[in-house]
């Protein structure tokens, strides 16, 4: 990359992690701070570079804990911050998530996901940290997650998670894998002003009756920044709406608690997000995202050419996870199909939501995401 | 430990030390009892009444002896207690 | 005597939070009363001050500071920080925590920071244990003293902060006790003028619970072994600068110039911005 510009405008051929980087730019993004890591590396090499020509920060810290503090430290500074890793670096910086959760910062964190568990396969792809990003951290809790399928979309769904982030303030994750992020492809890259960038809330209170805990009608409060007048406390205990700690109150605990889960569920449908293809009239759905979403629409396509009635949704946002499109689907489909690179984490959801419906479950894990033809395979047994 | 000069100031008569106003806010007294131990005059001591937080503030022996070096306002871990010099018309 | 007696530092102080949680005797407070009267002496602008704080008792002070204050997950206070402070060059960032949180859990971030020399500024309040926890090892806790978690005694040799600070790359270290309220008073003034990665160290009485452990019960006797054992050897080898029974080194070890790595950081950025042609927008617009 050689243009010198801020959102880089124009028509590229670039993989998945420049395209995130990009995307986070272009969202207004000037804080990162990241620790290297297969397959996540490039995310903070481009901006390494990137930063500094638009006035941005980007700080390589010691570890990923310190990356995820740090990212929230400057989202409270005043601005849009994200961290990248995978697999390892994620669940290091889980207990700081739930900080950023419990503080309502907004933030992103990309995590490029690989063959686990442990050290596991870091060149490899996996989808194996998807209810991680839901259940990571400890306590009750709820987050968003994208999945890009495409190296535009991770582009796109960057810009996205910023977006979500600073709406709800709620650190957002983008669950990508380790093909999308590694592949390339063409990505279009609008202009500056087409893009449509959203800023968290700003205090209209005066400085003494500000309360920085203090929800509106959407549950979320609107969030002052260190050094703009408005002296308030944050932290990470159980806190009512002046910030104060309060630890030893069962109602605070409860109005908190519940605030905080009801300010992504009852936002729900702001936020879900989901792609269906000629699911109006199927017998079979597949249920697919990231990767194998690619592979799952080559599937469909081929076996609505031997006529099979069969459809695919793609989840974009896995979390808050859009169960009510998959029980709109699964009250006419005799049968759902779930290839998911793990054994078994989203297709639990589809379970759950599809109640009676007949979910099957194709698991792969390894270099390669399912072929079409496994995936059609697979809609051939379950679509007689 | 006492002050130990080695000669008494030539102008000791018209140097005037400070007159302290000591403040005690009694009920934010823990009780820890360093403003007592370590005040260079021994102008405090424990009281006998108990606050609300169950201990006994220090009480004033005798205000005349401060000389307002604060000691006591520095190292007081609760903000119960303060001193300022008193200003007065024309010299206390 | 006034029945609505104001301290003069009170406006400092979040008056909805006072009176604050610490034991009688604990060493915070007074940590807590030189900060504010530092802070006072310098009329410093509390808009641009931002406290931070970790897990411990000394924890609580973010929430007593009347400052834009955060109080982080045990040990990462440095690594927020530092977000903090490169975000906005212009905040003043305090970090205000424990012996654990900051060398323990938060030991490589410690050293890290030191090593950038980024402009926060570290006061650590030294107790010789876990005391929000009740009382276990920690790793400043002195050969052979007892805690929850060494009932035979300690067999693991402590830290001799001043000479981590120093070696980590440092630009000011000190270390006072809690009973040199002034020239600790004195070196935070220094610490918030300072350029660079400032650290103090402040041994503090715990007396509930690590002196009670160690024959020590009341802050008064834990006060008495910081008076009778106290040395200021301003600039000795930090390296040597011991705390035993015996001998509690203190003073200022180390006082020099460095740029700090928010400095050096927003220079290279404007430099590259001058070869890139042109700025982007800046910060979240």
């Amino acid at each position: 990359m050689t243009k010198k510009g801020t959102v880089l405008e124009g028509v590229h051929f670039m993989n998945g992690d420049v395209a995130c980087a990009e995307g986070a730019i272009a969202a207004g993004c000037r804080f990162f701070a990241g620790y290297p890591i297969t397959p996540a590396t490039e995310i903070a090499e481009h901006l390494s570079q990137r930063m500094p020509e638009i006035g941005g920060i980007y700080i390589q810290m010691e570890d990923e804990i310190a990356s995820m503090a740090a990212v929230i430290g400057a989202s409270y500074a005043g601005l849009k911050a994200m961290t990248a890793t995978s697999g390892p670096g994620f669940s290091l910086m889980q207990e700081n998530i739930g900080l950023a959760v419990m503080t309502e910062a907004p933030c992103v964190v990309v995590d490029v996901m690989r063959g686990g568990p442990s050290t596991g396969q870091p060149t490899l792809p996996g989808q194996q940290d998807v209810m991680q990003a839901k259940w990571g951290s400890h306590g009750d809790y709820e987050i968003i997650a994208l999945a890009p399928s495409s190296v535009q979309e991770a582009f796109d769904l960057t810009v996205e998670a910023f977006n979500l982030s600073e709406a709800f303030r709620v650190p957002t994750i983008l669950l990508a894998d380790e093909v999308v992020a590694h592949m390339w492809e063409r990505v279009v890259i609008p202009p500056a002003e087409k893009i449509k960038r959203v800023n968290r809330k700003k205090p209209n209170a005066p400085p003494q009756e500000y309360m920085p805990f203090m929800p509106d009608d959407d549950l979320v409060p609107p969030m002052a920044c260190f050094g703009e007048g408005f002296s308030f406390h944050a932290t990470g205990l159980t806190h009512d709406e002046h910030g104060y700690p309060q630890t030893s109150s069962s109602e605070v605990q409860q109005r908190l608690v519940s605030r905080l889960c009801d300010k992504i569920r009852k936002n729900a449908e702001k936020i879900v997000r989901v792609q269906g293809v000629m699911l109006d009239d199927a017998d079979v759905v597949v249920v697919a995202y990231g990767i194998v979403a690619r592979a799952a629409l080559s599937a469909v396509r081929k076996a609505r050419e031997r006529g099979i009635k069969v459809g695919l949704l793609r989840p974009i946002t896995l979390w808050p996870f859009p169960e009510k499109h998959v029980a709109k689907i699964a009250e006419k489909a005799k049968a759902i199909v779930v290839p998911e690179m793990n054994c078994g984490q989203l297709v639990r959801e589809v379970e759950r939501a599809a109640k009676e419906t007949p979910v099957v479950f194709l698991s792969k894990l390894g270099e390669d995401p399912h072929t079409p033809t496994e995936i059609l395979e697979a809609i051939r047994r379950n679509g007689q | 430990m006492p002050v130990r000069l080695w000669r008494t100031p030539l102008d000791i008569e018209k140097v005037k030390l400070p007159k302290a106003e000591i403040h005690i806010i009694k009920d934010q007294c823990n009780g820890c009892g360093y403003c007592i131990q370590y005040c260079p005059k021994k102008v405090l001591e424990e009281s006998e009444e108990i606050n609300a937080r169950g201990v006994h503030p220090p009480r004033v022996v005798d205000e005349g002896k401060c000389i307002v070096c604060s000691f006591c306002t520095a190292v007081c871990p609760d903000f119960a207690i303060f001193v300022v010099e008193k200003q007065c018309e024309g010299g206390c | 005597m006034s029945t609505e007696l104001v301290h003069p530092l009170s406006k400092y102080l979040r008056a909805a939070m006072m009176p604050h949680i610490w034991c009688s005797g604990c060493g915070n407070g007074i940590i807590l009363n030189c900060f504010v009267q530092a802070i006072d002496e310098l009329q410093m602008d509390l808009n641009r001050l931002v406290v931070v704080s970790g897990i411990g008792c000394i924890g609580r002070v973010a929430g007593y500071a009347n400052t834009n204050s955060f109080h982080t997950t045990h040990g990462r206070p440095i690594a927020f920080a530092t977000g903090v402070k490169l975000a906005n060059p212009e905040l003043e960032v305090v970090i205000i925590s424990g012996d654990g949180d900051l060398f323990a859990i938060g030991g490589n971030h410690f050293i890290h920071a030191a090593r950038r020399n980024l402009g926060v500024k570290v006061i650590c309040a030294n107790n010789f244990n876990y005391g929000m926890t009740g009382g276990q090892q920690g790793p400043t806790t002195p050969l052979e003293a007892f805690t929850t978690t060494t009932p035979y005694g300690n067999i693991e040799h402590p830290f001799n902060l001043v000479h981590l600070a120093s070696a980590s790359g440092a630009t000011y270290v000190a270390r006072w006790t809690t009973l040199h309220v002034r020239r600790l008073t004195q070196s935070i003034r220094k610490l918030l003028q300072k350029e660079g990665f400032s650290f103090i160290e402040v041994v503090s009485p715990c007396p509930e619970i690590y002196g009670r452990q160690n024959k020590m019960r009341t802050g008064l006797e834990m006060m008495e072994w910081f008076r009778r054992a106290s040395v200021v050897e301003h600039f000795s080898d930090p390296a040597k600068a011991e705390i035993t029974r015996e001998k509690i080194v203190v003073g200022e070890f180390v006082d020099t110039e460095k740029p700090s790595y928010e400095k050096l950081l927003h220079e290279k950025i404007a430099q590259v911005g001058k070869e890139a042609g042109k700025w982007g927008e800046q910060g979240a617009s």
